[in-house]
């Protein structure tokens, strides 16, 4: 436990000395706040949500998890820091715990900045804030999830970009998922929707918090957590 | 202390180290010397756990590897090759990192490094960024990383590349120190390096062991010298009777239809026999190297040297 603090507080660190969550979190907040304000004033400011946030940021965290995630092993193994992780007397699974943490830590800050959106509505209207609870929390899932996934891809390669789109691929891959559902029948049916990241969103946005979403989002947390390890271990015997 | 039984890798198809075996006793500073490529950095990475074996075993103290890695890495101190070296953060942070992910708590932490940072001379640099560093100070960076915890061995790969040779010295100098009270296994391609620093040595070519013995016998493993094979078409006994006038050469055979010559290492005779055979208006056929022996690798080891300075 104290191995996954120390290596998760050195990876904010090395997050917070390096400009790209600051650039992340800016245009994040630039792109989503544009979003947000378009949607109210084309709704005249009668739909006092953050429906407008909420479209931009789900597609927005998938790109961004895997912008934050690609360094996280690739850089290591291209410096040659990776060899002194792995030779400290740390597990494996505390090191990519420790490193998923770092990030999240990153992501939920920038998820925070947010939150002015939420405020400016309770200002000046009446927002439903059982559903804006409950998108956060989705938007949280669902950023710890994709983070995941970033990660894995930045353990199959020394190189930031191959890692960057590998973990970008799985993700657009998962979001879409859900568009190919039409063609599908029998099973499959029921089972692309169930797998699609973008389909156990949906609920969270309308203020309903399903079991079955948040197990989801956690499983593949847990999935590619587990993957992640396997890879880096895997390493050592090749 | 350290103890490799029959180690092999393999990368894909290629064997990178093969079947070695050897010991490195307590408080022994032993080289590990050998040409680029030899295996080196390979042996190094699986006795550190950064690598596991294909086959073999490697124990640190009670330690197997294989299946008890956490308890052995906590007692070995590692420089790769590569410096590991987070650019983006001070000498100070980065060494209380290292210390911390060695177990160090805060305080134990913090007072080591101020230890380790005056141990290496790093004093002036300790709030610099590492990126800033030059290549000297990075590699001592790298070493005192490696000693934050006082660990009872220590890995060094190449601890002396790629730094002016004054900082070499200082460096040669601190890891003898360090060796008082260590076990130190230290590669290098170096031959020098090792007679400097080391008490026995392990020659490693092609990712076997070629020779291991005490620095002393260094000689005696020396003494056979560089073989050449001549063919020279002239009378067989009076072209022995004239090669054996040449003062490099320490001896002379004949192996019909061959001239087998031997010399030292450190002469380069083939000159003077070719102005020898040409004088006497004889015909040179061949003249070739003999087969790659400890000699030679030898040879390539202190021309690398020479290519270095």
């Amino acid at each position: 436990m104290k191995n996954i603090g120390i290596i998760s507080r050195k990876e904010l660190g090395s997050y917070l000395t390096s400009p790209m969550a600051y650039v992340v979190t800016a245009i994040f907040l630039a792109l989503s706040g544009t979003f947000f304000s378009t949607y109210l004033a084309a709704t005249s400011f009668e739909d006092t949500s953050i429906r407008g946030f909420l479209d931009a940021a789900q597609i927005l965290i998938l790109l961004f998890a895997a912008i934050l995630t690609m360094r996280l092993v690739a850089e290591e193994k291209k410096t040659g820091t990776w060899e002194l992780l792995l030779t400290a007397p740390v597990r494996d699974v505390e090191i990519v715990v420790g490193k998923f943490l770092g990030s999240l830590a990153v992501l939920t800050g920038m998820l925070v900045t947010t939150l002015y959106f939420p405020f400016l509505l309770v200002l000046f209207g009446d927002p439903d804030l059982g559903t804006i609870g409950t998108s956060y929390l989705g938007l949280f899932l669902l950023g710890s999830a994709c983070l995941s996934i970033g990660f894995f891809a930045s353990t199959l390669s020394s190189n930031q970009i191959v890692s960057a789109v590998v973990g970008g691929g799985i993700l657009f891959g998962l979001w879409f998922l859900g568009a190919v559902e039409s063609f599908a029948t029998g099973a499959l049916k029921e089972l692309i929707p169930f797998l699609s990241l973008s389909h156990h969103f949906t609920d969270f946005t309308r203020g309903i918090v399903d079991t079955r979403s948040i197990v989801y989002y956690l499983s593949v947390t847990a999935l590619f957590l587990f993957l992640s390890r396997g890879s880096i271990q895997t390493a050592r015997w090749r | 202390m350290i103890r490799i039984q029959n180690l092999t890798k393999y990368y894909g198809k290629r064997r990178a180290v093969d079947d070695i075996t050897f010991n490195v006793e307590k408080g022994e500073i032993v080289g590990f010397l050998g040409p680029n490529g030899a295996g080196k950095t390979t042996t190094m990475r699986i006795i550190t756990g950064y690598l596991m074996p294909t086959r073999g075993d490697v124990w640190i103290a009670e330690h197997n590897m294989a299946t008890h890695s956490l308890e052995g890495r906590r007692l070995i101190g590692y420089m790769p090759e590569v410096t590991p070296l987070y650019m983006d953060m001070t000498t100070r942070a980065y060494l209380t990192f290292g210390a911390r992910l060695r177990g160090l708590d805060g305080k134990k932490a913090g007072s080591r490094v101020e230890e380790v940072v005056e141990q290496c001379a790093l004093e002036e640099y300790v709030d610099v960024m590492l990126g800033k560093l030059s290549k000297g100070f990075k590699q001592r960076v790298g070493l005192a990383q490696a000693i934050i915890h006082d660990p009872q061995v220590l890995v060094l790969d190449e601890p002396t590349v790629g730094i002016d040779p004054i900082q070499v010295a200082q460096t040669r100098k601190l890891i003898k120190e360090l060796g008082r009270d260590r076990t130190i296994l230290l590669s290098t391609h170096i031959l020098p390096e090792v007679s400097m620093i080391c008490e026995r040595v392990i020659i490693i070519h092609k990712g076997r062991i070629a020779a291991q013995d005490r620095i002393e016998n260094l000689s005696t493993i020396l003494k056979g010298g560089r073989r050449i094979r001549l063919h020279v078409r002239g009378p067989a006994r009076e072209v022995t009777e004239r090669l054996t006038r040449i003062t490099a050469l320490r001896d002379v055979r004949y192996e019909e239809p061959f001239h087998v010559v031997e010399f030292p290492v450190d002469k380069e005779p083939q000159a003077e026999i070719t102005g020898l055979v040409v004088q006497a208006g004889w015909t040179l056929l061949a003249m070739e190297s003999m087969e790659m022996s400890l000699e030679d690798i030898f040879l390539q080891l202190t021309t690398e040297e020479e290519g270095e300075r």
